[in-house]
C-alpha cells in the first residue's frame, strides 16, 4: 500500500528499514524533518540518535559509530555538508562505510534555503582534501529516494565507502505517494571483520585509521582505492534514458531537474520535436559510456544540460561526450527553479 | 622462576616514539594497566588524537580508532552509542582537546556520554614543534610567543577541569601530575576511578594529567619535571573537581 510522505521523512523511514540504527545530525533547513523523524523513530527500533553540537561533530560521531561496525547515517544541507568535508575525507581514507544525505540548498555561503544543485562538484569530485570519491546518487522522486536509501547501506558496506544521497530542498519537502519496503533482516549481514567493535585482542585487534605516514604506504593505499572506484564504476553506474532512440536533441539533467526536463520532453514530443533525455542516477560514478554512445549516434545533433546551478554537471557531460557533439547549457540558480516551459522555450530558441 | 613484574598486556610491544623525558609513556602505561585491572580486554575501544599521541593506536593493545584533530570525543560518542557494552576512551593533548576540539569535549561532557577522556596537558604543541597551546602559562615561551605568553597579545590559558566541572553531565573530574613516583601512583588511582565510573555507567569521566615536554620547553627531563611540579601545578591545582557518588 502506498503512503503519502514528505521526502525527508520517507528517506528517514527507508533508512531505518534498510538497517540504519544510529543517526547523528545538526539542524539546518531544508532537511530538518530527517533528524526530527529519527529522534523518536530510532529509539523504537533499538537504535540511537544524537543531536550533535555541530556538523563537524556529527560526521565524526558517524565515523566512530560506523567504524565500530554500525549502520549509521547523517544528513545535512549544503553549508553543513561543507563543515563535514574534513570528516568525509578521513572516513574515505579509513574505508568506513556510512550514508550521508545532502538536501542541497542555494549557495555559495549561507546562500538560501530553496532547492539548488550547486554542490555537484563538492559531492562528485571530493569536497575534502586528498584523492577520494564517494558513491553519489541523484534521485529524482521520493520513491527513488526510498529505493536508493534502502539499498545504500548494503552498497556502502560492499565497497567500504560512504554513499551520499544528493537531493535538493524540493525533494526533501515534496509529498508523494510511496511504497515502503519491509524491514531488512539484519541478523544475516556479513560480519565486518575490520570493525573496532571492542572485541579485538592482541594481534587480532582492529585499527581504524587514516594516517599513512610512509609515502609508499599512502601511495599504495590510494592506488588500491582507485581499483575500488573502478569496481564501483563497473557495477554500480546507473542512469535512465527517456525517448532517446530517435532523439536529435538530448536533454540531460539529474535529480528534481530531470523530472522537469522529462515534462519538457513530453511537451516537445507533442509538438513534433525529436527530443529525449538522459538522466544519471549515479552522478558518481558518472555514466560515461551511455553518454558517449549517445554522442556517437548519427541521429543525435546536440545535448542540452539542464541544472539548478551555473553549470557543473555539464563538465562531466562534455568529458563523457568527448567533443563529438555540442553541449549547451540551460540553468537557474540561487534557489530559482525552471518550469518545463522554460526548458521548451530555451530548446526551441537555442537548440 | 617466579614472575614478579610484567608489562601490562594492554600495551603492545611497539617501541614508543616519544622523546626522552616525556611523560606520555607513563600516562600510556597507567591507562593500559587500569584497562587490564578493570578487565576491559575484549570489550574496549580507544580513540587516538592528532598530536604527539597520534600513534597511540600502535601502543594500546585493543581496538583503536584514529580521530581527526580535536574530534576524539565525537568519535568516542559514536562508538559508545552503538556499542554501549564497550569501555570507550579518548586520549588527547591540550591543543587537540582545549583548542580545536573545545566544542567536542564540552558537548560530550555536557551530554554525559559514558566515556573516559584522558587529557594530557603539557602546555605546548609538541608534535608541530613547540607552538603556544591553549594551556600555555602566562610568561611561558613558545615558538608563537617567543618572549613568553602575554595575556594582552596571546590571551589567557584555559583550565579544563574547572571549566568542565561547571557542567551537569560529568560524573568524575580530577587533575593529576606525573612529576614523581608518589604522584604517578595517585594518577593511576584517579584513572582507575574515572574508568570505574564508566564501568558503573555513571557519566562522563575526565582525567587531566600535567605532563612534561623537555624537548619543546628546552629543558632537561629533570628540569621539566620540576617545571610541572612548580609553575604548572601552581596554575593548575591538583585535585578532584567533580565526583558524583550516586
Amino acid at each position: 500500500m502506498k503512503e503519502l510522505m514528505k521526502g525527508n521523512e520517507a528517506i528517514a523511514e527507508a533508512a531505518i528499514r534498510g538497517g540504519c540504527r544510529a543517526f547523528f545530525g545538526y539542524p539546518i533547513t531544508p532537511q530538518n524533518e530527517i533528524p526530527e523523524y529519527m529522534s523518536w523513530r530510532l529509539f523504537e527500533v533499538g537504535g540511537t540518535f544524537v543531536q550533535a553540537e555541530s556538523e563537524v561533530a556529527s560526521i565524526n560521531m558517524l565515523y566512530g559509530a560506523c567504524g565500530a561496525g554500525a549502520r549509521a547515517m547523517t544528513s545535512s544541507s549544503s553549508p553543513g555538508i561543507s563543515l563535514m568535508q574534513e570528516g568525509i575525507s578521513y572516513i574515505c581514507c579509513a574505508q568506513v562505510p556510512c550514508v550521508i544525505v545532502n538536501m542541497v540548498r542555494g549557495g555559495p555561503g549561507l546562500g538560501g534555503i530553496q532547492p539548488a544543485q550547486g554542490d555537484y562538484f563538492q559531492a562528485t569530485k571530493g569536497g575534502g582534501h586528498g584523492d577520494y570519491h564517494m558513491i553519489v546518487y541523484g534521485p529524482s522522486s521520493v520513491q527513488e529516494c526510498v529505493n536508493i536509501m534502502y539499498e545504500a547501506f548494503d552498497v556502502a558496506d560492499k565497497y567500504r565507502v560512504p554513499v551520499m544521497i544528493l537531493g535538493d530542498g524540493m525533494l526533501g519537502q515534496i509529498m508523494e505517494p510511496v511504497e515502503l519496503p519491509p524491514m531488512k533482516d539484519l541478523s544475516n549481514l556479513p560480519k565486518k571483520e575490520w570493525a573496532t567493535d571492542g572485541t579485538g585482542k592482541g594481534k587480532d585487534r582492529r585499527i581504524i585509521n587514516s594516517l599513512l605516514i610512509n609515502p609508499d604506504d599512502l601511495e599504495a593505499h590510494n592506488n588500491y582505492m582507485l581499483t575500488v572506484y573502478e569496481e564501483i564504476a563497473k557495477n554500480e553506474t546507473r542512469y535512465e534514458e527517456y525517448m532517446t532512440e530517435d532523439a536529435e536533441i538530448v536533454l540531460t539533467a539529474y535529480g528534481t531537474v530531470a523530472r522537469i526536463a522529462k515534462s519538457a520532453v513530453n511537451i516537445m514530443r507533442a509538438n513534433g520535436m525529436k527530443v529525449g533525455l538522459i538522466r544519471p542516477i549515479t552522478v558518481y560514478p558518472f555514466p560515461n559510456k551511455a553518454y558517449k554512445d549517445l554522442a556517437e549516434k548519427a541521429s543525435v545533433k546536440e545535448f542540452v544540460c539542464v541544472e539548478l546551478s551555473v553549470g557543473q554537471m555539464i563538465e562531466d557531460v562534455k568529458l563523457a561526450t568527448e567533443g563529438k557533439k555540442p553541449v549547451k547549457f540551460f540553468g537557474r540558480n540561487g534557489g530559482n527553479v525552471m518550469s518545463p516551459e522554460d526548458i521548451v522555450a530555451y530548446v526551441t530558441k537555442e537548440a | 622462576m617466579a614472575v614478579v613484574f610484567e608489562k601490562t598486556k594492554m600495551l603492545t610491544d611497539a617501541p614508543l616514539h616519544y622523546c626522552p623525558g616525556c611523560t606520555h609513556g607513563i600516562a600510556h602505561r597507567l591507562v593500559a594497566e587500569v584497562l587490564e585491572e578493570i578487565g576491559a580486554e575484549g570489550h574496549v575501544v580507544g580513540v587516538a588524537p592528532v598530536g604527539c599521541a597520534v600513534f597511540a593506536y600502535n601502543y594500546f593493545n585493543c581496538d583503536m580508532q584514529e580521530a581527526a584533530h580535536g574530534r576524539a570525543p565525537a568519535v568516542a560518542t559514536g562508538i559508545k552509542r552503538v556499542t554501549p557494552q564497550n569501555i570507550v576512551f579518548a586520549y588527547q593533548g591540550d591543543g587537540d582537546l582545549a583548542s580545536i576540539g573545545m566544542a567536542e569535549i564540552v558537548h560530550a561532557a555536557a551530554r554525559g556520554e559514558k566515556i573516559t577522556v584522558i587529557f594530557i596537558n603539557n602546555t605546548i604543541y609538541g608534535m608541530t614543534g613547540g607552538q603556544m597551546a591553549p594551556t600555555t602559562l602566562i610568561g611561558e615561551k613558545a615558538t608563537t610567543c617567543i618572549y613568553g605568553r602575554d595575556a594582552e597579545k596571546n590571551g589567557n590559558p584555559i583550565k579544563m577541569c574547572e571549566l568542565l566541572a561547571t557542567l551537569t553531565g560529568p560524573s568524575y573530574i580530577e587533575r593529576v601530575a606525573l612529576y614523581d613516583a608518589a604522584h604517578v601512583r595517585m594518577a593511576k588511582k584517579a584513572i582507575k576511578k574515572a574508568f570505574t565510573h564508566q564501568v558503573e555507567n555513571r557519566g562522563f569521566s575526565f582525567i587531566e594529567i600535567l605532563s612534561s615536554c623537555p624537548t619543546n620547553w628546552g629543558m632537561t627531563p629533570e628540569q621539566a619535571l620540576a617545571f610541572v611540579k612548580t609553575d604548572m601545578q601552581n596554575f593548575y591545582p591538583l585535585g578532584v573537581f567533580k565526583e558524583v557518588t550516586e
